[in-house]
C-alpha cells in the first residue's frame, strides 16, 4: 500500500529531513510470463498499464521500457493540453482525456500541475479566419468549449501580442479554448507509474525489446534484453520506434518519424500567462511554472530517428516568434531537442487491433500525442481488455487506410501538424 | 545542418532540398485490378528504416530537378546520391 500524499504526509516527512519517503515504484525483473506486456514506458504506456489494472482488473502486466520511464517524448514536449478538433472522432477522443485531466491529480494522488489556463489560437489570413470560426462552431456543436475572439479581444486576452496590421503576419483574430492548458509532464509518467505499481504492475526499465514471437497468426512472447517473456497480449506503444517494433513482428504500418524540435528559454518572471499556438507561422508559446518560455517548432520533412533536427526549423518558427512578441528580442534560449514523433498520412492517431492476434499499436499521435495521455491510456486499455476497440477509438483503427474512411485533421486541427 | 551533393549541381546547403519520402515505390502497373489492401499497401504503408534507406529528394531551390539518396537515419549520414531511373546500388 503506497502512503497517501498530503499536507500531512509532507510535514511528517520533514521531520526526518525528506530522507524516508517511501518508493514510488518497484524496480522489478521480469517473471516468465504475463497475461499482457507494454512496450513503451511513456505516459501513454504507463496510463494503458494503470487503466487495465484498475477498469479491466488485469493486475498481471508489465511495462517494458528500453530507457528510464517517461524519458522520451513524454518528458521532452510542450505540455499542451486542449480538445478543440474539428472531426467529431478526434473531438470524441481528445475530449475524452481532457475530461480524464480535469480529475488526474486527485484520482492519482499525484500533483500532475493540470493548470487550465486556456490555448488561444491565432488566424494570419482570411482563410485562417474562416476555418477557426468553422472550428470554433464545430466545436460547439460537440460540447467542447470555444469562442472566437477579434483582433482587440486578443490582444486584450494576452497584451504582449503584437496587434499592428503593419507585420508579415498580422492577427486577424484567434479562437479560446479556456479549458485547455498544460500540465507538469514528468508528473504524469511519475503518477500512472506509481498507481499502477501499487496495483502490483511490474515497470521493467532498461529492457529492451529485440523481438516478437509469433505462433501462426498470434502472439507468444517477447524477447528482451532480459530474455524472453511469455505473453498472448502485446500492447506497444513507442512513439517514434512504432515502425521498428512492427517490422519485428512482420507488419508495415502507415507511418513516418521525424524529428520535432523545441525549446526553452532563461526563466523570466510572468509574462504570459496562457498557452499561445499560430498554424500560418508555426509557433507556439508558453510558459512554465519556473519561469521559461516553452516554444514549440515544426517537424523536418524527412524520416530521422537522430533526435536532431534542422537548424533552419528553429530559425523560422524564432523569426515568427518575435515578431509576433517583440518583448522576447532580448531573451536567450536555454536548450533545444528533437524528439522523434510518428506521423500517421493522415495526422490521426492509430489505436487499433491488428492482423496479428493479441498484437496492439497505440501510435501515429504525430506532434500533438501528451494532451491525449490519460484518454488514449483508458481507450488503448479497453482495447486490449475487451480485444475490442471502444467506440471512441473504434474510428482510430489501422484499416482506415484500407477502406478510405480517414479522419483527416491534417491542416484542419488548430495547429499545424 | 548538413551539406546535400545534389547530383546536378554539386554539394548545396540543406535548405535548398525538399525530402520526398521512401524511393523505389513502384506505381501499380494496373491500377484498375488493385485490391484495397494493395491500394493501401501502396499510398499509405512505409518501410520507415531506422538505418540505411532509400529516399526521393528535390533540389528545390536550385535546378528543381529530382534524384535518389542513401542516408541512414539513425544518424543522417548521406551515403550515396544517385539519379532518377538508376537501379538501387545493391549494398
Amino acid at each position: 500500500m503506497k502512503n497517501k500524499y498530503s499536507i500531512f504526509s509532507l510535514i511528517k516527512n520533514a521531520f526526518s529531513y525528506h530522507e524516508n519517503w517511501q518508493k514510488a515504484w518497484k524496480d522489478p525483473q521480469p517473471k516468465k510470463e504475463y497475461d499482457a506486456v507494454i512496450v513503451g514506458g511513456g505516459g501513454h504506456g504507463l496510463a494503458t498499464a494503470y487503466y487495465l489494472a484498475k477498469k479491466h482488473n488485469m493486475k498481471n502486466i508489465a511495462v517494458v521500457e528500453k530507457g528510464w520511464i517517461g524519458g522520451g517524448n513524454t518528458g521532452r514536449n510542450t505540455t499542451i493540453i486542449r480538445s478543440n478538433y474539428l472531426w467529431d472522432a478526434s473531438a470524441g477522443l481528445y475530449d475524452h482525456a481532457l475530461k480524464i485531466w480535469e480529475g488526474l491529480s486527485q484520482e492519482l494522488n499525484y500533483n500532475v500541475m493540470f493548470s487550465q489556463r486556456g490555448v488561444m489560437n491565432l488566424a494570419h489570413n482570411l482563410q485562417d479566419v474562416r476555418d477557426l470560426k468553422r472550428r470554433t462552431h464545430a466545436n460547439r456543436l460537440n460540447g467542447i468549449d470555444a469562442v472566437y475572439l477579434n483582433t482587440e479581444e486578443v490582444k486584450k486576452f494576452c497584451p504582449i501580442i503584437n496587434t499592428s496590421p503593419d507585420i508579415r503576419y498580422p492577427v486577424l483574430g484567434g479562437t479560446l479554448q479556456r479549458r485547455a492548458g498544460t500540465a507538469r509532464h514528468d508528473a504524469v509518467a511519475w503518477g500512472y507509474a506509481r498507481g499502477a505499481d501499487e496495483m502490483g504492475v511490474d515497470i521493467i526499465q532498461n529492457c529492451e525489446v529485440k523481438g516478437i514471437k509469433r505462433n501462426g497468426d498470434s502472439v507468444e512472447g517477447i524477447e528482451t534484453t532480459k530474455g524472453f517473456i511469455k505473453t498472448n497480449k502485446v500492447g506497444v506503444v513507442a512513439a517514434g520506434h512504432s515502425s521498428v517494433i512492427a517490422n519485428m513482428a512482420g507488419l508495415r504500418l502507415p507511418l513516418e518519424s521525424k524529428p520535432l524540435q523545441a525549446l526553452v528559454s532563461e526563466p523570466v518572471k510572468p509574462v504570459i500567462d496562457t498557452v499561445v499556438m499560430s498554424n500560418a507561422v508555426h509557433a507556439y508559446v508558453s510558459q512554465s511554472d519556473k519561469g521559461e518560455l516553452v516554444i514549440g517548432a515544426g517537424t523536418d520533412d524527412y524520416v530521422s530517428y537522430s533526435q536532431k533536427g534542422s537548424h533552419q526549423i528553429v530559425e523560422g518558427t524564432l523569426n515568427a516568434i518575435l515578431e509576433l512578441y517583440p518583448i522576447f528580442s532580448r531573451m536567450r534560449m536555454l536548450r533545444q531537442w528533437g524528439g522523434i514523433v510518428d506521423i500517421c498520412p493522415d495526422a490521426s492517431p492509430i489505436l487499433s487491433k491488428t492482423s496479428i492476434k493479441g498484437l496492439y499499436f497505440n501510435c501515429g499521435w504525430g506532434t500533438g500525442g501528451f494532451k491525449a495521455t490519460p484518454g488514449s491510456g483508458d481507450l488503448f486499455a479497453h482495447t486490449i481488455a475487451n480485444d475490442e476497440p471502444h467506440k471512441l477509438n473504434a474510428a482510430f483503427n489501422l484499416n482506415r487506410f484500407v477502406s478510405g474512411d480517414l479522419v483527416d485533421e491534417h491542416g484542419a486541427a488548430a495547429v499545424a501538424h | 545542418m548538413f551539406v546535400i551533393n545534389c547530383p546536378y549541381c554539386g554539394e548545396r546547403d540543406q535548405q535548398e532540398f525538399k525530402a520526398g519520402g521512401e524511393a523505389h515505390i513502384e506505381r501499380p502497373k494496373q491500377p484498375t485490378e488493385l485490391s484495397d489492401d494493395e491500394w493501401a499497401e501502396y499510398l499509405f504503408m512505409r518501410k520507415n528504416i531506422k538505418g540505411v534507406q532509400f529516399e526521393r529528394w528535390n533540389h528545390a531551390h536550385g535546378c528543381r530537378k529530382w534524384f535518389n539518396m542513401v542516408r541512414d537515419t539513425s544518424n543522417d549520414e548521406i551515403k550515396l546520391v544517385y539519379k532518377m531511373g538508376e537501379k538501387p546500388p545493391l549494398e
